[in-house]
């Protein structure tokens, strides 16, 4: 594609008048032709494959095998009428909310330090350590926190060091060693998005108030918290949604007393190969990730035409 | 008071980093030990890192691994730069629409993806498979690029293009010439974040890669369900240095935190 020099600088080159005059039809074509191509791509793997997913939640059996699947409500009333996949639902949930809040609670903090009290080179050297995990597998991280919480692990040898006399302590298999493994998992994408909402407020603005008498607490309540709201709500969806359907952490190190609904979700589709309980008990999930969206939409929206 | 307060919160932070890397520094501490049952005081030793080029298994799974996040990090490059031009260069109807439908992925928790992947493409006879895994990989690169690239394309105006127009340059011209090169921080980027959600991805290729042609990550798992990683801890090793290696690579074509 060399063109010689001169042509770059022909100015009302005739091609030029043409793309004018046919300009709203031919772009038309042009957006067809480059956004076709993603969106035909997550047709086929995201929507198509969900519809299917719904339809198999009203099967009596997946259509691969010699029995003829006939339609029914079967697999949701087995949830309604099983209590033990509603206690796992809701410690699924629980275990959501948990993490959610640690994770802000945590993770606030550490990024309101990053962003308004370390300068320059530093700053870009911790903003790197916080990305850096991300790049070693989550499943070793989380096998890793078994090592350490495990009778004889590392917390426990530590404690035994400072206290000689101390009881053992087992953390392995429990429901908190659930929480702090996905705690720490999420953590980053908390630090993350809180991180890019605080440095984007201008601190004139804290000056000013300042300046004007408003003590610390009254700067933060008043200024800071309200402008780092979006940064706290990314935070909370990236975090809430798949720890809610999380299976491989609670199977690490809850053991089977901690198991939760992925777990039974997981099984369906590996172990007992009851598709369409599977394919419902999905459902019943991604119906509660999508109450929990629908109460952030406003904000959502605000952020999404902000990003594209 | 002030300065009290500024120099625990910079503690503060100091001990979530610390937090953060206790895992990492354990698995790279159990990479070297000896014991392949973890036991403690550690007893140095490079024997897992020897026994790693011998484990067939996790030498396959490595190269599935690579070669699938390169190519998704290429198709989800492309196609997400295209979509990503329409969106911050044209204006047309169902715009909007179509931006939301980037959220479903995101969105989304994988395990249902997955599964539903797992569900649909057995039913239509696509099956399991890397071909599949690079269906569902893309399809979750997809709108991370698109926001990446978008992002980058709207902290320049359609300026440059206009000029070049005037200029005389064709539509063709005036991209490869001035927008691609413009744009490219915001393509690399995001390029290496395809690659490294590809290549983190555990749940999705659980469900969909067969026995046989598996990535890492499921390799992993099924190690760490048998009980048996110290060669896990070794290659993980590996790849984090590597990787760091990668980021610092990284942050010479990306300015991270945000500072203009």
């Amino acid at each position: 594609m060399s063109q010689p020099p001169s042509s770059r600088l022909r100015l009302h080159s005739p091609e030029l008048g043409a793309t004018a005059v046919s300009a709203p039809k031919q772009r038309r074509w042009t957006v067809v032709a480059l956004t076709a191509p993603a969106y035909l791509w997550l047709a086929v793997t995201v929507l198509l494959p969900l519809s299917a997913m719904l339809f198999f939640s009203f099967l009596t059996v997946a259509p691969f095998g010699l029995e003829t699947p006939a339609l029914t409500f079967a697999n949701y009333l087995d949830f309604i009428h099983e209590d033990f996949l509603q206690t796992l639902t809701e410690r699924s949930l629980m275990l959501g909310v948990w993490v959610t809040l640690c994770c802000l609670l945590l993770g606030f903090p550490a990024a309101l330090a990053l962003a308004k009290h370390v300068k320059g080179r530093w700053r870009e050297a911790l903003f790197l350590l916080i990305v850096l995990p991300f790049w070693s597998n989550a499943l070793v991280r989380i096998f890793s926190w078994t090592m350490v919480l495990r009778e004889n692990g590392m917390i426990d040898r530590l404690i035994h060091d400072v206290l000689p006399g101390a009881p053992h302590l087992d953390l392995l298999f429990t429901y908190w060693a659930v929480v702090i493994g996905v705690v720490h998992s999420y953590l980053p994408y908390v630090i993350l998005t809180c991180y890019i909402s605080l440095q984007a407020i201008d601190d004139s603005l804290l000056e000013a108030a300042r300046s004007l008498g408003a003590p610390g607490y009254k700067v933060f309540l008043r200024i800071i918290l309200p402008l780092s709201m979006p940064g706290i709500f990314a935070g909370t969806i990236l975090v809430f949604v798949p720890v809610i359907g999380s299976f491989m952490e609670p199977r690490i190190l809850g053991g089977p007393r901690s198991f939760m609904l992925g777990n039974v979700i997981e099984d369906q589709f590996t172990v007992v190969f009851n598709w369409p309980l599977g394919a419902a008990l999905s459902f019943i999930l991604l119906a509660i990730v999508m109450l929990v969206l629908a109460a952030c939409y406003p904000f959502l929206r605000k952020h999404l035409q902000n990003a594209t | 008071m002030n300065r009290l307060w500024s120099f625990s919160l910079r503690c503060y932070l100091g001990l979530v980093l610390g937090f953060l890397y206790v895992p990492i520094a354990v698995m790279i501490i159990m990479a070297f030990n000896r014991s392949p049952l973890y036991e403690l005081p550690v007893v140095w030793s490079t024997i897992w890192f020897e026994n790693l080029p011998l484990n067939q298994r996790l030498i396959d799974a490595s190269i599935n691994s690579v070669a699938l996040a390169t190519a998704n990090m290429v198709v989800a490059t492309v196609l997400g730069t295209m979509a990503a031009f329409a969106f911050a260069r044209y204006e047309f109807r169902g715009k909007t629409l179509l931006q939301l439908l980037l959220f479903p992925p995101i969105t989304i928790p994988w395990l249902i993806i997955g599964t539903s992947m797992l569900v649909f493409f057995f039913w239509v006879g696509i099956g399991r498979g890397l071909h599949s895994l690079l269906l569902g990989h893309v399809a979750l690169s997809l709108p991370y690029v698109i926001v990446v690239v978008g992002a980058r394309l709207k902290s320049f105006g359609p300026i440059y293009e206009e000029a070049a127009a005037t200029l005389g340059a064709t539509p063709r011209q005036s991209f490869f010439r001035v927008t691609l090169p413009l744009m490219a921080p915001g393509v690399v980027a995001a390029g290496l974040f395809a690659f490294a959600i590809s290549f983190d991805q555990f749940v999705i290729s659980y469900f969909l890669a067969p026995p046989g042609e598996t990535t890492l990550p499921v390799e992993i798992y099924s190690a760490i369900r048998k009980g048996f990683t110290p060669e896990v801890n070794a290659i993980s090793t590996i790849i984090i240095v590597v990787s760091m290696g990668l980021m610092l690579l990284f942050a010479r074509f990306y300015k991270f935190g945000g500072e203009r």
